[in-house]
């Protein structure tokens, strides 16, 4: 691994155990804090000794990117979960599932992962597989699940992922 | 309210009990414990709230973690046979970024 | 100025617990539907999306039910970590159960499955 900018996600990763360990404690006695403390340490030492501190240990370059996004898949979701509670409360079985090969024009892992996460997350579709750029994806409708449908949210999922002008 | 919102989640979880013992296969049984996980996780939360102790998050909390690790190890064990094999894809090594 | 605040402040603190127990009992019945649909479905990929309604519109609004009839900022900071948990896990673990029944040669059923062309059923 390339030890580029260390201290910076160092940095990233104490912030982010800090809080957590503040916001799960919620006391703030000395012997409760000297025990965070103790714990953040070790936490960033294990880390350290794990190599993953890098760029995805600390994602803070990519928060508005997400922020941005999780919006939009938020709608997705919701608009996703009515077919399928539809699906599932009407008297009679009307379902078309089908396997849909998917062709993803993200480029970095975290990139295919935010797409395939964003897939999986919203009923109706799950990623069954994912081989370099496609991905196999089963979908309970057949003809809500054309490979034209998931164009948005890949190119969504990209610029979030890697910004805008990264890939394709 | 919050009373019949979480009898409504002990209903779902007994549903899927019942998933879990019928399930034809092995992954019907994996997805049912799954989810009654999840349901686990929120029904905890709701029953901190039904009993005026917010403080059941903590357990619910260490509950989503255990739930998700359970299910990856119950999963990895069935298809290597052991906990001890490296998870890496059957296509070649990697296969994450290799276009 | 500031009475309206208050006024603001006080139909709030009166508003959220109705609300949010409301709210949860819809996260309630949604997850009680995911399991119908898992029981009803006819085989394990149907019955992934079924179960992944209580993946996410139950515990969205479960969560959200309970934020807002939390007690304090810390019961928030907890909620907030357990819907991070969850949105992060459960396409994994949801994800992981697909693939290994596909690997393992498990072949999901495809086409239409129970269709009737009535048309009452079209316009529901």
């Amino acid at each position: 691994m390339e030890r580029g900018a260390p201290v910076a996600y160092f940095l990233g990763l104490l912030v982010a155990l800090v809080g957590f360990w503040l916001g799960m404690s919620g006391h703030f006695s000395p012997l409760l804090l000297s025990l965070g403390a103790l714990s953040v340490a070790v936490c960033l030492i294990l880390a350290y000794r794990l190599d993953i501190i890098d760029r995805e240990g600390a994602p803070y370059v990519r928060i508005l990117g997400y922020a941005m996004y999780f919006p939009w898949l938020m709608k997705e979701i919701v608009k996703a979960n009515i077919t399928v509670i539809r699906a599932c409360v009407k008297a009679d079985l009307d379902i078309a599932p089908a396997l849909v090969k998917v062709k993803t024009t993200c480029r970095t892992d975290l990139a295919k992962v935010t797409f395939a996460n964003s897939i999986t997350l919203t009923p109706g579709t799950v990623t069954v597989e994912v081989e370099g750029d496609k991905m196999l994806v089963h979908a309970l409708y057949e003809q809500e699940a054309q490979p034209e449908a998931f164009e948005d949210m890949d190119r969504r999922s990209r610029i979030a992922a890697d910004g805008k002008g990264a890939g394709a | 309210m919050t009373a019949a919102a979480l009898i409504a989640l002990l209903i779902g979880m007994l549903l899927l009990l019942i998933r879990a013992i019928a399930g034809p296969t092995l992954y019907d049984r994996v997805l049912a414990v799954n989810s009654f996980g999840t349901k686990t996780v929120l029904a905890l939360g709701l029953l901190g709230f039904v009993m005026g102790r917010p403080e059941f998050l903590d357990i619910a909390i260490l509950y989503a973690l255990i739930n998700f690790v359970a299910t990856i190890a119950i999963l990895k064990f069935f298809r290597y046979r052991s906990f001890q094999v490296p998870l890496v894809r059957r296509g070649g090594p990697g296969g994450g970024n290799n276009g | 100025m500031g009475d309206l605040i208050a006024n603001i402040a006080d139909f709030w603190g009166m508003a959220r617990f109705p609300l949010g127990a409301a709210l949860c009992l819809g996260g309630g019945i949604l997850c009680l539907i995911g399991s119908v649909g898992v029981l009803r479905f006819p085989d394990f990929y149907t019955r992934l999306h079924a179960a992944s309604i209580t993946d996410t519109a139950g515990a969205i609004l479960i969560l959200l039910g309970m934020g807002l009839m939390a007690p304090g900022w810390l019961v928030v900071s907890k909620l907030v970590a357990i819907f991070v948990f969850l949105f992060l896990t459960g396409p994994a673990s949801s994800h992981a159960a697909a693939n290994a029944a596909h690997t393992a040669g498990l072949q999901p059923m495809i086409g239409p499955i129970g269709q009737r062309s009535d048309d009452d059923e079209e316009a529901a």
